[in-house]
């Protein structure tokens, strides 16, 4: 059978193909294609040979099945525990399966693959610490992922997310003109109350080059002004680039793994540009893992980390607040039970669970923090990582996956919670909508901006 | 064929064995990539056995990884069975004396009584083990005829052992059954699961070694097991 006109192995190169996929309502003709899509099973096998490692492959070989990672994944706890959802199973009968048959698999096969690679694991990593050998479902249903893509068995919404990275280098089609234009706009519109305020682009030599999610410039500029707002307070000396300052990767989510390289090096280059002492981005997660934690692999760096030393957005704000660069009135620091969301992606990911239990320590009255259980490192997925938030076609899936977060926040009994990280705060809003169980949900930046300790004539009071 | 079993052919055992075993650990750390499992061994060597120090010592510790906290009943059970795996045949008094007639040194030795109780908890550990895979849906699922025969493989020494040794039946018969699954046994460690016995430090180290590094270590988080 060919390859479909939408579906197919191809990547989304230009602007022409990209419409026509986005103007295929849900994907209806896009998955109508899947059915009918060849696997190119030899070139399957042959990447398999080529990519597949000593971890991997030794991965596969000692699983024990033992069923210990039963328990450790969310998705088999919010689905009646059915054994199809534990995370060794999930694996050994996709990814082990294509090993054990050399590639040698159908159609049908691969579109089973897809469903469980993106509806039945958000790669939160979460089993890899709970297996006696040490083997992470997370990071193998990450190279399943990059398999299928290969082979055009990808939900619809990624392979426009990736396109869009490739043509737009941004995950929607932010141009560079767009961007400039909202942080001029944004600039313009915050500096009446708080004057003096600038968003300058591609400034050399700044203390602090920031980049972001391209959802901000598109659909919440007002974040990118809040950003603007404490670096201006804080006193930084900081820039944006105009070009390279998209720091997600949808591509990661796709296993789009070579659309993932252009895009961080583009951020790459804009450091190198810029020379900036550091870099900071937004309060997203797989944004950071993106580009600061797995980006310098993509990349080819040796030492494994970016150009310049890139600190998630927590860690800024906790600098700026343990500086006293920023100040929060003590009156105005919230009284009422709160609880935190730890991010997969840079907690699990990358240790930052005691930096934003310091940012807290701030801005919380002593006795009102409430943790979830369990917290830190050990925390589960919001429900909708890894790409699940935005699959339509798995919308119903997704929904069961938000319980988890649902019943850790009920067990709270807060009514608030922090989501410093865009995708688990889009999930925190989706639970919310789809359960209704009263909770309020926010980013650091609005948060911290309205309980600032703020010097006398910096802002103009309305 | 006593000799033969004991003596030629258990070396080439011995050979195949060991060798095999260092095979798989040298090629397990040679097929390593530091761009596609994304982490830097080499750049962070420090941070990276730090990490693989905690995360091996974490594991064999009962109480030392989360996981094994949680699920007290089994890790029993694992590391009872582990424990006799080890322990009696390294330290069996039958096989010291053989150790010291051919190499000329030996090893502690337990009591008697010490290596039939090891013997019979490693048999009532892996019923154990056979029941749980029966009985719970989540591990029943993943269970295939190959665990149940690479149990079999690992536990028939310690069946045929104890039956020679309480002299039941034909001796000669379980002595030489005994050797034979002893030897089956050794030969199946390199190219089968059971290699995880060497595999296990390796695919330990190397997710310690990932934690050590880009997902905490150099942000000065000890990530906890």
């Amino acid at each position: 059978m060919p390859q479909g006109e939408l579906c197919n192995r191809q990547p989304i190169v230009t602007d022409e193909q990209l419409k026509l996929t986005l103007s295929d309502k849900s994907g209806k003709k896009y998955y109508a294609e899947m059915l009918e899509l060849d696997v190119d099973t030899n070139a399957l096998w042959a990447t398999i040979q080529k990519t597949m490692k000593a971890r991997l492959k030794t991965w596969l070989e000692i699983c024990a099945h033992c069923g210990m990672c039963a328990d450790s994944c969310f998705l088999y706890q919010v689905n009646d525990c059915v054994p199809e959802q534990v995370p060794s199973y999930k694996i050994q009968s996709t990814l082990g399966h294509i090993v054990k048959k050399k590639g040698q698999v159908d159609n049908e096969f691969m579109r089973h693959c897809m469903k469980v690679a993106w509806s039945q694991c958000t790669c939160c990593n979460r089993c890899g610490m709970y297996c006696p050998h040490g083997i992470d479902m997370g990071v193998m249903f990450s190279y399943l992922r990059g398999l299928l893509y290969s082979q055009g068995f990808v939900p619809w919404e990624l392979k426009i997310g990736s396109g869009m990275h490739r043509v737009y280098r941004a995950q929607m089609d932010v141009t560079t003109e767009d961007w400039v234009e909202t942080c001029e706009w944004m600039a313009e519109e915050t500096e009446e109350e708080w004057p003096g305020l600038t968003i300058p682009v591609d400034k050399q030599d700044a203390e602090i080059m920031y980049t972001c999610n391209a959802r901000e410039p598109k659909h919440y500029p007002e974040d990118l002004a809040e950003a603007a707002v404490l670096f201006h307070v804080a006193g930084t000396n900081w820039t944006v680039p105009s070009e390279g300052w998209e720091q997600t990767s949808l591509s990661m989510f796709a296993g789009d793994w070579e659309c993932c390289k252009d895009n961080v090096n583009h951020v790459y280059d804009a450091i190198e540009r810029l020379n900036p002492a550091r870099v900071t981005g937004t309060e997203c997660g797989h944004a950071h893992r993106a580009t600061v934690i797995e980006g310098p692999y993509w990349a080819g760096r040796e030492d494994g980390l970016p150009p310049k030393p890139y600190i998630h957005y927590v860690e800024w704000l906790a600098e700026a607040l343990r500086e006293g660069k920023l100040k929060i009135d003590p009156a105005k620091r919230i009284k009422e039970p709160v609880t935190l969301q730890d991010s997969c992606n840079y907690v699990r990911n990358q240790g930052l669970k005691d930096v934003t239990r310091e940012i807290i320590s701030y801005i919380v009255e002593p006795g009102y923090f409430v943790e979830m259980a369990p917290n830190k490192e050990h925390n589960y997925c919001c429900g909708g990582g890894g790409g699940f938030n935005g699959i339509g076609m798995y919308r119903e899936q997704r929904n069961v996956a938000l319980r988890k977060k649902m019943d850790q926040i009920l067990d709270t009994g807060c009514k608030l919670v922090i989501a410093p990280c865009h995708n688990c705060w889009d999930a925190i809003r989706d639970l919310e909508e789809e359960y209704e169980i009263g909770i309020r949900w926010s980013f650091l930046k609005p948060l911290i901006i309205g309980m600032l300790d703020i010097p006398e004539g910096m802002r103009v009071e309305w | 064929m006593y000799e033969l079993l004991t003596g030629p052919l258990l070396w080439l055992v011995f050979a195949i064995s060991f060798g095999g075993l260092l095979v798989r650990v040298v090629l397990y750390f040679k097929g390593l990539s530091q761009q596609l499992d994304r982490v830097a061994y080499k750049a962070h060597l420090s941070y990276g056995l730090k990490g693989a120090f905690n995360s091996i010592i974490s594991w064999l510790n009962p109480v030392g990884a989360r996981a094994w906290r949680k699920k007290p009943g089994y890790t029993f059970i694992f590391f009872a069975f582990h424990i006799g795996l080890l322990a009696t045949p390294i330290f069996l008094a039958a096989h010291n004396i053989m150790l010291q007639e051919n190499l000329g040194f030996s090893l502690p030795q337990m009591p008697a009584f010490f290596a039939d109780l090891l013997s019979w908890t490693v048999i009532v550990a892996c019923v154990a083990i056979i029941l749980r895979r029966i009985a719970l849906p989540e591990v029943r699922i993943l269970t295939t005829a190959y665990d149940y025969l690479l149990l079999v493989i690992t536990v028939a020494p310690f069946v045929t052992g104890l039956i020679a040794r309480y002299q039941m039946g034909d001796y000669q018969f379980w002595l030489l059954a005994h050797i034979i699954t002893g030897e089956i046994w050794l030969l199946c460690l390199p190219f089968t699961k059971l290699s995880h016995c060497v595999l296990f430090f390796c695919s330990r180290a190397q997710l310690g070694m990932d934690y050590g590094i880009k997902r905490g270590g150099l942000k000065g988080s000890t990530f906890s097991w």
